[in-house]
């Protein structure tokens, strides 16, 4: 009788459907109030056994992967298959994928489980349902994949490439284009060992003429089949990198570079620091002006101010003529420091040592001073405790003496950091801390007045 | 050949005209004229002295095929007979005495038959509501087999029903008349019993319509008309079990009784049933069968507390010398009385008692009277037990409350985890899927196909002995014996420590007591108190959890059915609150 009342819930909702339109005709419309009526409709009904004793089962099945009892959890799994014949139509929809992603990870790990019976499993769960085709056909190859079934890996994407269900397929285009991808993926994979194996041959020999057909006969199927997806917006980074080697590869410089701007560049993407990191190595490969550099980079200091491509950024910037980029400089070398991750980065330290020197030495004390008045309250402590200044003497001297220096710099003598380098009686680098010692005098900015 | 007995049908033959009956061997009419021989039966007057009437009935009843249709021509009630007649069938092999199926559960039943108007009346649902109109439609036809083989003595014989089409007319009360146009398959709403649409959607004021819970209702009346040893947890549990047919009963019908669209909201059911619901309507059948009052239920009755007590006190592990104390509390209370226990469905409030229930709702209070249940008074006694019997080794040993609680705890523990895991492998859905109409036929019947495949795939992982093996029935969960240390027996622990002699008789230490409620809800709600654990002693949770389990109820019911017990035994304590609760308003 459950599902008559069901009926009778649904026209109900309806009703109320109707009525809620009329209000929101006099102006007026409550949203939150149909929702609140839908869960009352719902909420009101006395749960069913079965769905009780199904979403235990669930639980149960959860706790067994949870400890690695892979035997509790098939026992269970028996059970639990009944939800896809569920009265309730929106769980018995949802059940494919929960069943599916329970069921790949049981017989992943299963002792008795094997490679045919996944495969049949990865089938049949394929069927059930329409939607679900091309997630579990993606998967089912990576599986195969993981476990060194290269061509039955291919196969299986080949099958579902060509999947089409009605109107169905529209909303799954971006699935077609991922499985495409992956196929353009394993054949890169094949291209790139024959790559290999073409250095490896004289260019006399006969072998490379064939062995070089063969690779353009990959490169060909493989461009169509990246083609697409790169060009929808995603994160894409393992297909870009390997679509762009290939393009350099037959010297295609335009297109590469293209593709790179458009994947860094296109406002629909979502950031992507990859998308950068990418364009700069080709752009430094095709020995962009270094206008062309700083202005990549540029956008990655804003995304990751702590990368390690930061120091590279700073050193562009620095032999830049324009002010302003010099300026850039210094305040990309405070940034980086600024992370725990790099505080023991040499020459990070170096350079700001050096920059710092500099900076004072062209009279942009201004610069300087903006940088640490924001600083200057956590940086001591953070950089420049005792306990650092004992630590990095024991561990790096050199890194010592660089952070002196700046410490020196930016606190004056009196600082701790400073005074427990500076008192160290070290024959070897003796000469050293003399010299940091007077750039400090000279160039300190703590009490310029005294 | 008894053309005596033919005398009554008199008919005209629909081949020759001819009134002149004769009496085939298997019961049937036959025209002594032109030998046609009729679908008509003799009618059995006096089907109370034949024990199996109702067996003979479906038999005769499907045994007719179907002009047009694959499966039999059958009635929505005669579904509910079937799965009736399979659970007495279970409690017979349970034990219980023949007469139950052979007598009371079948008079129950043509009692209802006769009460709901499908048969045994003279105005049988099936017939009254269309005779009209299909009087003039075609009086020639003579097909006879649509009314349910129930009615052996309707006495309405100029009922015809025409099988093929039936016209659509304004004179029909019902939007979906009982015929077979329903059931072609271009139909939305369709059943596979004639009357699965009506009847699911039939809604008259003042009959109980039967319901696949409701069978359970007819079984518990008609073991409670025996005064059989099962009880209604007893029953639910062996439902839950699997020994009495429920969930499934509608698999177990003859293969042609197929079912489909709404014979799915009648029959598939997807809900063990609950205590209160079965008790309820166990009552609400009783009235409307409008039963006379039960056989008496005395001492000697399995049901009277004084002997379910002793059940239950075995069960949960408790020494035996408490059936004193609980004989007592029982007299006290005055639920042994016959007028009190028995089941009388005329009286005005028509109620019965919750046998299993009450009885162990009589063991919590002795245990509060015994230990008092404050999470400190029954460790202390502990102490002076343990002790005791450390001394005293050779001695009957005292009873030890911690021992007990620590063994109790583990077993039931171990008992609910297993339960809960059962219940959670449970197989709910059919071997014969149901669907609701020919269009998602091959839909359901595809996904059946899928999660048979899958089930049987998954089934090699699992190691080949069965872990869910089934349980023979037993009115016993547990099971005590001397010597294991983890299933120690206390039966025969003596109460010594706990009882001190004053004057002849013997009382309790103990000479506290607290109530489990002060108020009793008297609004219409229906409950009487609230049960909100946080508030209770751990040690009285413990019981109240020990005891819902056993008998799968809501702790809340019990600890309602204590606050009853308590209530009839400290009558004065209550009436005082009462008197003083009055003065205080009287004063406002």
């Amino acid at each position: 009788m459950s599902d008559f009342s069901e009926e009778l819930v649904r026209s109900k909702t309806e009703d109320e459907q109707e009525e809620s339109c009329m209000f929101s005709g006099t102006g007026m419309s409550f949203p939150w109030l149909q929702k609140h009526i839908e869960t009352v409709a719902t909420g009101g009904k006395k749960e069913k056994d079965f769905a009780q004793t199904t979403s235990a089962c669930l639980s149960f099945i959860q706790e067994a992967l949870l400890k690695h009892q892979w035997q509790q959890a098939a026992e269970y799994m028996h059970s639990y298959f009944q939800i896809l014949e569920d009265s309730d139509s929106y769980k018995r929809q949802a059940a494919p994928e929960i069943i599916w992603k329970l069921g790949s990870e049981i017989l992943f790990y299963h002792p008795k489980s094997n490679m045919e019976t996944f495969n049949t499993f990865a089938d049949r769960m394929k069927n059930i349902g329409v939607m679900n085709y091309l997630k579990i056909s993606l998967q089912h190859a990576l599986y195969l994949l993981h476990h060194g079934m290269f061509e039955d890996a291919n196969r299986n994407l080949s099958h579902a490439e060509t999947w089409r269900y009605g109107e169905k397929s529209a909303s799954q285009e971006v699935l077609i284009n991922l499985i495409q991808a992956y196929k353009g993926l394993l054949q890169y994979y094949t291209w790139s060992k024959n790559k290999m194996e073409l250095s490896r041959l004289d260019k006399e020999d006969y072998a490379y003429n064939t062995a070089f057909q063969n690779m353009l006969n990959h490169s060909g199927k493989m461009s169509v089949n990246l083609c697409t997806l790169i060009q929808t917006p995603g994160v894409w980074d393992p297909f870009v990198k390997s679509y762009v080697e290939m393009l350099e590869f037959y010297g295609d410089r335009d297109e590469a570079r293209e593709v790179l701007t458009n994947y860094a560049y296109d406002e629909k993407f979502p950031s992507n620091p990859n998308a950068h990191i990418y364009l700069y190595n080709f752009l430094k490969r095709e020995k962009a002006p270094r206008e062309k550099l700083i202005s990549v980079l540029k956008i990655l200091y804003q995304i990751v101010p702590s990368h390690k491509l930061m120091l590279e950024f700073h050193r562009l910037l620095r032999k830049s003529d324009k002010e302003d980029h010099r300026k850039l400089a210094l305040e990309v070398l405070f940034g980086v420091l600024d992370f725990a991750g790099c505080t023991k980065n040499i020459t990070a330290w170096k350079y700001l040592a050096k920059y710092l020197r500099q900076t004072l030495m062209e009279n942009h004390l201004a610069w300087v001073q903006e940088e640490w008045n924001s600083r200057k309250n956590w940086w001591p402590g953070f950089h420049f405790s005792f306990f650092w200044a004992k630590t990095n003497w024991k561990e790096d001297k050199a890194l010592a003496c660089e952070k002196a220096l700046v410490a020196g710099i930016l606190l004056g003598k009196g600082c701790r950091y400073f005074r427990y380098i500076s008192k160290q009686d070290d024959q070897v680098i003796k000469k050293k801390i003399k010299r940091i010692k007077k750039s400090v005098k000279k160039y300190s900015i703590a009490n310029p007045g005294l | 050949m008894d053309l005596e007995e033919a005398k009554e049908f008199k008919e005209r033959c629909t081949q020759c005209a001819a009134v002149s009956w004769g009496l085939t061997d298997e019961g049937k009419y036959y025209c002594t004229s032109c030998h046609n021989v009729t679908e008509r039966s003799k009618e059995v007057i006096n089907t109370g002295d034949i024990p199996n009437t109702k067996i003979q009935a479906i038999n005769r009843g499907l045994k007719r095929k179907r002009k047009f249709e694959k499966g039999w021509d059958w009635y929505v009630c005669e579904g509910f007979q079937q799965i009736l007649y399979q659970q007495a069938e279970a409690l017979k092999t349970l034990g219980v005495g023949p007469e139950l199926k052979n007598e009371v559960l079948h008079n129950f039943w043509k009692r209802y038959l006769q009460k709901s108007k499908q048969a045994y009346c003279k105005n049988p649902v099936y017939t009254s509501k269309r005779k009209a109109t299909v009087l003039e439609d075609n009086p020639s036809h003579s097909d006879w087999d649509s009314e349910p083989d129930l009615l052996s003595d309707f006495s309405c014989p100029s009922f015809v029903e025409s099988g093929t089409d039936s016209k659509p007319d304004g004179h029909t009360q019902k939007p979906f008349p009982i015929s077979r146009t329903s059931q072609s398959e271009t139909a939305s709403i369709c059943s596979g019993s004639l009357d699965g649409v009506t009847y699911s959607l039939q809604k008259e004021k003042g009959i109980v319509k039967m319901t696949v819970p409701r069978t359970l209702a007819f079984c518990y009346l008609s073991l409670l008309w025996q005064r059989e040893t099962i009880t209604l947890s007893d029953l639910l549990r062996f439902v839950e079990e699997g020994h009495i047919p429920y969930i499934h009963a509608f698999q177990r019908f003859p293969e042609e009784m197929k079912l489909y669209g709404r014979d799915k909201g009648i029959f598939a059911i997807e809900s063990w049933p609950t205590y209160e619901d079965i008790y309820k309507k166990t009552i609400e059948i009783g009235k409307f069968l409008d039963l006379p009052r039960f056989p008496d239920i005395t001492e000697d009755c399995y049901l009277h507390p004084n002997i379910l007590c002793m059940k239950y006190l075995m069960e949960v592990n408790l020494p035996d010398e408490m059936n004193d104390l609980t004989c007592q509390v029982v007299k006290m209370t005055g639920i042994g009385e016959v007028d009190f226990l028995t089941f009388d469905p005329i009286a005005k409030m028509a109620k019965t008692v919750k046998y299993d229930v009450q009885a162990v709702a009589v063991i919590v209070v002795v245990l509060k009277l015994l230990f008092l249940l404050d999470d400190n008074l029954e460790w202390t006694l502990s102490n002076i037990a343990e002790k005791y019997n450390e001394k005293n080794k050779e001695d009957k040993p005292w009873f030890d409350f911690r021992k007990w609680y620590q063994v109790m705890k583990r077993s039931i523990d171990e008992k609910k985890q297993k339960w809960e895991e059962a219940r959670a492998k449970y197989l709910w859905k059919s071997e014969k899927p149901l669907y609701h109409s020919s269009i998602d036929k091959a839909v359901v019947y595809k996904r059946r196909e899928m999660v048979v495949n899958l089930q049987k795939q998954f089934s090699t992982l699992v190691d080949s002995v069965p872990t869910v093996e089934k349980k023979r029935p037993s009115s016993f969960q547990f099971n005590w014996t001397e010597g294991d240390s983890t299933r120690t027996c206390f039966h025969g622990h003596g109460l010594q420590g706990i009882l001190k002699k004053k004057g002849q008789s013997l009382t309790t230490k103990n000479s506290l007591y607290w109530l489990s409620t002060q108020k009793f809800c008297r609004s219409y709600c229906k409950h009487v108190t609230t049960y909100e654990e946080s508030n209770f002693s751990r040690s009285y949770q413990f019981i109240i959890n020990l005891f819902s389990f056993l008998l799968r109820i809501k702790t809340s019911s019990l600890h309602e059915e204590v606050s009853l017990i308590e209530k009839r035994l400290f009558k004065a304590k209550y009436s005082k609150t009462k008197k003083k609760s009055r003065s205080r308003k009287g004063r406002k």
